[in-house]
């Protein structure tokens, strides 16, 4: 069974269709990439698989491990591994990083019907993964990304996801203001988070992403749909020939 | 006693709450007279109503309607009752003080530990010898009634340059059903003293009670206080508390407010700066639900050069409920320099919850920087769906986020036991809404 099964989706929003009619399958271990020009839907993609409110889905489905995806809740979804790394992370003053990660990691696991984990041996977890994001533990101490910089934000996603442990990460433009050791340092973090049991969906502009973060499978998105579906190498072929030969196809 | 029949809106005679009371009320003949005073101001008066200016939002007689009995004195069975909800509300390593149904219980309460550092007396003494505590300068219906019907209170006097070495916490239990609790207490802190007074209100059990109480708080120079005051009555409850506070010069004074409980609420604080140099904070939070009404009215006076007030407060209102504040702050023609600020936010957790605000700033002085700022609104979506999308359940993400949202006016109580006993409030109250 696949892990996700999109099946011909079609999304609105505010009356106007946006996805028009959208199949995309990623089996486990597997990486996708999608790319395609501003404004062809991946963003609405991948908030309309993590539940966000305000789209409406008019025909079509999403599976995940074969149960209906769209019936659940958001946290329902994030409690059965379907983790998105936002395009746009917002801030949330108030609320420190640090216990913003434990009540999320906790509540996914009541949620699975596992124990909480002690606090000794989450404390310790965070130190390992925010260690290896270069994420100074002071940071942890702060508002979920307040006074964040664009780059710091991106590893607070790619931390998250490494302390969740999802078995489907969608991760939209994790590399957008990202330089390139900060890229670097957070493609070593998603590529250490790979592994057989997990598929990452990787949205990107940028070829550059993609040779640290190898995908099995390129998607060209145009226009609502997926137009077109390759190996590594459809991922050049773009960035030597741009999107315009889709945009027909769409 | 003269006092003329009048009438509540329910037809009963008001006057019989004072001949009902009569044999329950501490005092000299001074003291007798001053309240027979002060009940006929509130005959004349009345409860207040929309048409008063200051009680425009809280129309008490159409929330409350009329002043019950008072409560019967507590018997053994009832000081049982309140040494429970004592133990559930004091504050780890606090010095209690606790009035059960408006009279001072003796046995609850921590006397003897306190004697080396504070002055203490009750009310009840204080009123054989003396009617002055029971004058003040307002001209309140609600006051006017309180000095008039108040039973019993705590009397202390904090010498100069005494440092506490524990806060006091004044508790007040109610355990008596339908009726209505009447207490005024006076705290004196000398020069260079510092201390933490805590003023808690509970119910052990009892509906449908009603609270009066006034405080007169003097501070002197050079001292540093904290004033807390926690109002997390039963869900049927009226809780009218007013507040008269004097502060020295080049004194701090931090001053929070909470209430988590009650039908109807209102704390009206009344703060005059009267020394040069000094520093207030005055923060609060109302957590109303249901059909509840909680009103907070604050009016800072800077009657002097050279002071400094900052205000936060913060409401989250659900279901029905209605939050008001009123903020005032009076910058008098010496007071030059004045800097006063208030900031106030609201939380509407449902479309039918109501915020009223009022600030107003009476500036006679030139030289100054006054500014008040306010907001209204609903949690944000993106920032939920967020926590959402990270495993957290809806109403667990809206707690967050309201913790999130009060904590900017808890996180200013200094004392970490303090406020953490505040959060954990906080943290109850949210848990009663999932
Ligand atoms: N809330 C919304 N209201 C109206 N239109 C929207 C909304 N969200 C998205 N759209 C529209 O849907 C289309 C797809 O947007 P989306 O953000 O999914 O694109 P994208 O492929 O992620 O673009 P980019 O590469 O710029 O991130 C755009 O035309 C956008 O304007
Ligand atoms: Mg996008």
């Amino acid at each position: 069974m696949a892990l996700l099964e999109v099946k011909d989706l079609k999304v609105r929003v505010e009356e106007r269709e946006i996805l028009h009619g959208l199949t995309l399958t990623v089996n486990e271990g597997e990486v996708h990439a999608i790319m395609g020009p501003n404004g062809s839907g991946k963003s609405t993609l991948s908030h309309v698989i993590a539940g966000k409110p305000g789209y409406e889905v008019t025909d079509g489905q999403i599976l995940f491990r074969g149960e209906d995806l769209l019936e659940m809740d958001p946290d329902e979804r994030a409690a059965k591994g379907v983790f998105l790394a936002f395009q746009y992370p917002v801030e949330i003053p108030g609320v420190t990083t640090m216990n913003f990660l434990r009540t999320a990691l906790n509540a996914q696991r009541k949620a699975r019907g596992e124990s909480e984990l002690m606090v000794p041996d989450f404390l310790k977890k965070v130190r390992e993964v925010s260690k290896s994001l270069n994420i100074p533990q002071d940071m942890l101490k702060r508002g979920v990304n307040v006074g964040f910089s664009g780059g710091e934000k991106k590893r607070n996603e790619v931390l998250q996801m490494a302390l969740f442990e999802p078995s489907l990460c969608i991760l939209d433009e994790m590399d957008s203001g990202l330089d390139i050791d900060a890229l670097r340092i957070a493609a070593d973090g998603v590529n250490a988070l790979r592994s057989p049991g997990r598929a990452m969906v990787v949205i990107t502009h940028y070829q550059r992403l993609l040779n640290y973060i190898v995908p099995d499978v390129v998607h060209v998105m145009s226009r609502g749909r997926v137009v077109k579906s390759g190996g590594k190498e459809l991922a050049l072929e773009l960035e030597a020939s741009g999107y315009a030969q889709f945009e027909d196809a769409a | 006693m003269n006092v003329a029949v009048a009438k509540t809106g329910s037809g009963r005679a008001v006057s019989d709450l004072f001949a009902s009371a009569e044999g329950r009320l501490p005092g000299s003949p001074d003291v007798m007279a001053a309240r027979c005073e002060a009940f006929e101001t509130y005959e004349r008066l009345g409860l207040p109503h929309r048409r008063i200016e200051e009680w425009k939002y809280t129309d008490l007689r159409a929330l409350v309607g009329e002043v019950l009995p008072l409560a019967a004195v507590p018997d053994a069975t009832a000081l049982k009752r309140a040494a429970d909800a004592v133990k559930a509300h004091a504050i780890a390593g606090a010095r209690k003080l606790v009035l059960v149904d408006g009279v001072f219980a003796a046995e609850l309460s921590d006397v003897k530990a306190l004697a080396s550092e504070v002055g203490f007396k009750t009310l009840r003494e204080t009123l054989d010898k003396d009617a002055g505590l029971l004058k003040t300068a307002s001209t309140d219906a609600v006051i006017a009634v309180n000095a008039a019907l108040a039973t019993d209170g705590v009397v202390l006097s904090i010498a100069d340059g005494t440092q506490l070495s524990a806060p006091v916490q004044i508790i007040h239990v109610a355990i008596a059903a339908s009726a209505s609790a009447f207490t005024r207490s006076q705290v004196a802190i000398g020069k260079g003293a510092r201390a933490t007074i805590i003023e808690s209100f509970a119910a052990a059990g009892a509906a449908a009670y009603q609270v009066n109480d006034a405080v007169i708080v003097s501070i002197g120079d050079d001292a540093d206080v904290a004033h807390i005051r926690l109002m997390d009555d039963a869900a049927d409850a009226v809780n009218i508390t007013s507040q008269f506070v004097t502060v020295g010069a080049n004194t701090k004074l931090n001053v929070f407010n909470m209430t988590s409980g009650a039908a109807v609420s209102r704390l009206q604080g009344f703060i005059t700066l009267a020394g040069e140099g000094s520093q207030l904070s005055v923060n609060g939070v109302n957590l109303l639900k249901k059909t509840e009404h909680g009103d907070t009215t604050l009016v800072v006076d800077h009657a002097v050069p050279n002071c400094v007030s900052r205000e936060i407060f913060r409401a989250v209102i659900d279901d029905r409920a209605h939050s008001v504040f009123q903020g005032r702050i009076i910058v008098r023609p010496d007071a030059q320099k004045t800097d006063g600020k208030m900031m106030t936010r609201a939380l509407l957790l449902s479309d039918e919850a109501e915020a009223d605000n009022k600030p107003e700033l009476e500036i006679f002085a030139d030289d100054v920087s006054c500014g008040h700022g306010a907001t209204a609104g609903a949690l944000d979506d993106s920032l939920l769906f967020y926590l959402k999308a990270r495993g957290l359940p809806e109403k667990q993400a809206q707690a967050l986020l309201i913790q999130a949202f009060v904590g900017e006016a808890i996180e200013q109580i200094a004392d970490d036991t303090l406020r953490e006993h505040v959060i954990g409030i906080a943290e109850r109250w949210l848990e009663r809404r999932s």
